[in-house]
């Protein structure tokens, strides 16, 4: 017991004792993510259940603050956030292929796109202090409904701040897959470990899908 | 216990190793278990010491051992820890984590280092909770409603709820490590109508862990976001909604009502089918009752609110759909029944908790239906008739239930073999000090007698007295097994592999297993709770 004897072309797939075979192994980990990932969509689903409460509450209010959100920088993060899955896409692939200097370049793309997207965040975080639109004591907003802008700044930090911690988590997973690619870790028949953070680096992506809209879009046409 | 004598195996998981760092450094799911065996005894414990402070307040009309603040706190301290810290890891992190590996045959669960994780997560929050405890408590109750919680409270809200938010996390973690376990490591001839209930039960219960808590941790970021920085969330003054609190926070509470309960349903049909030597009568029905369950479960949550300034067509149907979850909780009460119809009844211990959970819960049950009418809610709202409703779950459900397998599995986890003589006497102290504590609650809560106040008028007195005195004789209850079984570490027999002449893939190896369970993975070739098999032996009469 213990020692299982490597099937024939499966060598350097790190097996763990309690696996019967790679392909196990590997779908055990894939399922793993996917049902964390349920886990996730609950928890920003808390967060979406109380912005359709107080949007369906106070539809003004929060028109009227949307339209303190810079829609250009929100765009291009859009964009770099796409283009972002788009070279993780590239990196799990290069992955499946077993092409190591493909894994690398990718993932570190990937890293560098996601670095943007933050980096541009705290602009607009910045912006915002200076605007005094963060809530709180500071809070300044013109007009009767300024509570109600409050809850919309509120749900806005809260939701871009959980969404940007899954960034900055998926940003330290990218960098440590990028060293041990470099060590060539990764082959063709063990690459979980990129797919699954393609899994969710994904789904960090639709979660900004969903955000984008509701919180910088609302205010355009009212 | 039969008289087939197993040697012990030279190695086993205990003995493979010495030293703290061989147990703070696992990654075997059976050291995981006892590790969270310890800590949630501890917690128990540590919960039970504020039961005993609000029992001894109550003994007499005025408020005359401590302030209503204090007491304010021993609730709330009582509640916190019971349900966070023993109840919802209890049954899943202790008994499923030493068995689930083993009822479907692997070697461990998919996510061993994970499992690790867990327990320090769990222990970190719990570090934060008792940090709370210690630096003066917190006094919103275990539900934290907005916006006491969120604004007035001058307690340690944010400790407390930090330590409930970090657990959550450890919840989460088993449960995801359960259903990629039991979807992917069982072995082979093992399917899913061939898994013992526990497994199904433990199954539902991390559906509702995976889908529940997450739910309840951003609600408690929420809160303390606004009681950090007054964002006006749940705060009415500022266009907030403290009824969205009570919305969300139930959202997971209510269905971790489930997740207190269904493990302990799986532990009962283990139970009730090897001490009568049949298989569980309606196999399926029992398996699906339990992720019946676990779906309605998140359908009713609206129930906690029907006073709550909510819809009264909301109130209708939740009313209507809380009805509803009595009809998978009766399916499992009768298949139950009906398997002992006819059957070889053997009265162990584990068995006597089996029957206990079996009665209890009914009540339990059958007094939830009065809550999920509409009408009779409002009079028993908040009132010592609900306290009485959910102990008879929870500490007549649950606690029985998790005694019972506790004593099943003691034989298989430590290889040692308890007092029977003693178990069964304080399996039966147990039972009538908690029916003594809690009965006498349905009626004093019917008449009008309000939760969570240190004081009461003096014709509640008899009740409360009575219900006093239950609990001083729960509470030897409770510390006898804590003697005997540490005793029976040291002087216990050594246990056979196969004690209870039980099914299922655990009793198929040495007690206690060896390192990785089995001494080579198993092949399962019939369904679950074969008891008509000449191979089996009954357990012999004591």
């Amino acid at each position: 017991m213990g020692a299982h004897g490597a099937p024939p072309g499966t060598q350097g797939f790190p097996l763990g004792h309690h696996f019967d075979d790679p392909a196990q192994q590997t779908e055990s980990s894939t399922f793993g993510m996917w049902v964390f990932l349920a886990t996730e969509v609950l928890f920003f689903g808390g967060l979406f259940t109380a912005y359709a409460v107080y949007r369906s509450a106070y539809p003004h209010a929060f028109a009227e603050a949307s339209r303190h959100l810079d829609v250009t920088l929100g765009t291009i993060n859009t964009a770099v956030l796409i283009g972002s899955s788009l070279t993780m896409a590239m990196a799990v692939h290069a992955a499946q292929v077993g092409r190591r200097a493909g894994q690398v370049g990718y993932l570190l793309m990937t890293l560098a796109l996601g670095s943007v997207f933050l980096a541009i965040k705290g602009v607009e975080y910045a912006h915002k202090h200076h605007e005094h639109l963060i809530p709180g004591p500071g809070f300044r907003f013109e007009g009767p409904e300024a509570p109600h802008a409050q809850i919309f700044f509120a749900l806005y930090f809260m939701m871009t701040g959980m969404h940007a911690l899954h960034m900055v988590i998926g940003l330290g997973l990218l960098g440590v897959l990028a060293a041990r690619a470099r060590m060539g870790r990764f082959t063709a028949v063990y690459n979980s470990p990129i797919e699954i953070t393609g899994l969710y680096w994904h789904f960090v992506d639709i979660v900004w899908i969903f955000l984008f809209p509701l919180l910088y879009l609302i205010g355009l046409h009212a | 216990m039969n008289g087939e004598r197993v040697p012990t195996p030279g190695r086993h998981y205990i003995n493979i190793a010495y030293g703290v760092k061989s147990w703070l450094l696992t990654t075997d799911h059976k050291r995981i278990a006892l590790l969270y065996l310890a800590t949630v005894t501890l917690f128990f414990f540590l919960g039970g010491a504020f039961a005993v402070l609000i029992r001894l307040e109550l003994i007499t009309p005025p408020g005359d051992m401590v302030q209503s603040e204090t007491y304010n706190k021993f609730f709330t301290m009582h509640g916190v820890i019971m349900v966070f810290f023993f109840l919802i890891p209890s049954i899943p992190a202790v008994l499923g984590n030493f068995l689930v590996p083993m009822m479907v045959g692997a070697r461990d669960l998919a996510f061993p280092r994970l499992n690790l994780l867990s327990w320090y997560v769990f222990v970190i929050g719990g570090a934060f909770t008792l940090t709370a405890v210690v630096s003066g408590g917190v006094d919103t109750g275990w539900t934290f409603y907005t916006p006491y919680s969120s604004t007035y409270s001058n307690t340690h809200v944010i400790a407390t709820a930090l330590g409930v938010f970090i657990t959550g996390f450890s919840s989460i973690l088993t449960g995801l490590n359960f259903i990629v376990t039991i979807h992917k490591m069982r072995a082979p001839g093992l399917t899913w109508f061939r898994l013992p209930l526990f497994i199904w039960s433990l199954y539902a219960t991390s559906l509702i862990i995976i889908l529940g808590t997450p739910v309840v941790a951003i609600t408690i970021l929420l809160v303390g976001a606004e009681r950090l920085f007054h964002i006006g969330i749940f705060d009415p003054r500022l266009g907030g909604d403290p009824l969205l609190f009570q919305h969300l926070f139930w959202f997971y509470s209510h269905p971790a009502v489930y997740i207190m309960i269904l493990p302990g349903m799986g532990v009962v049909s283990e139970l009730i089918s090897c001490f009568s030597r049949k298989r569980v009568f309606g196999y399926r029905f029992v398996a699906f009752s339990s992720v019946a369950i676990a779906a309605l479960g998140f359908l009713v949550w609206g129930h906690h609110m029907f006073v709550s300034g909510q819809s009264v067509y909301a109130g209708m149907i939740f009313s209507l759909l809380s009805f509803l979850v009595a009809i998978p909780s009766a399916i499992k009460v009768f298949n139950w029944t009906a398997t002992l119809y006819r059957g070889s009844i053997h009265y162990d211990t584990p068995m006597l908790y089996a029957f206990g959970f079996i009665g209890l819960f009914t009540i339990g049950g059958l007094t939830g239906l009065f809550l999920a009418t509409l009408a009779v809610d409002v009079h028993v709202h908040d009132t010592y008739f609900i306290v009485a409703h959910f102990h008879y779950i929870m500490v007549g459900g649950m606690v029985m239930a998790y005694m019972g397998g506790l004593h099943f599995w003691w034989p298989k986890m430590t290889g040692c073999t308890y007092p029977e003589g003693w178990a069964k006497l304080s399996a039966l102290i147990i039972f009538v000090g908690f029916n003594l504590t809690f009965f006498p609650q349905f009626i004093l809560g019917y008449l009008g007698m309000p939760r969570r106040y240190h004081a009461y008028p003096e014709e509640f007195q008899v009740l409360n007295v009575m219900s006093s005195a239950g609990a001083s004789i729960l509470g030897v209850g409770y510390l006898i097994p804590m003697v005997y079984f540490l005793w029976s570490l040291k002087y216990g027999k050594a246990a056979a592999a196969n004690p209870w002449g039980a099914t299922g893939l655990e009793w198929q190896t040495p007690s206690p297993p060896p390192q990785e369970n089995f001494e080579e993975t198993p092949v399962v070739v019939s369904e679950a709770y074969n008891y008509s098999s000449p191979a089996l032996s009954g357990p012999a009469r004591t």
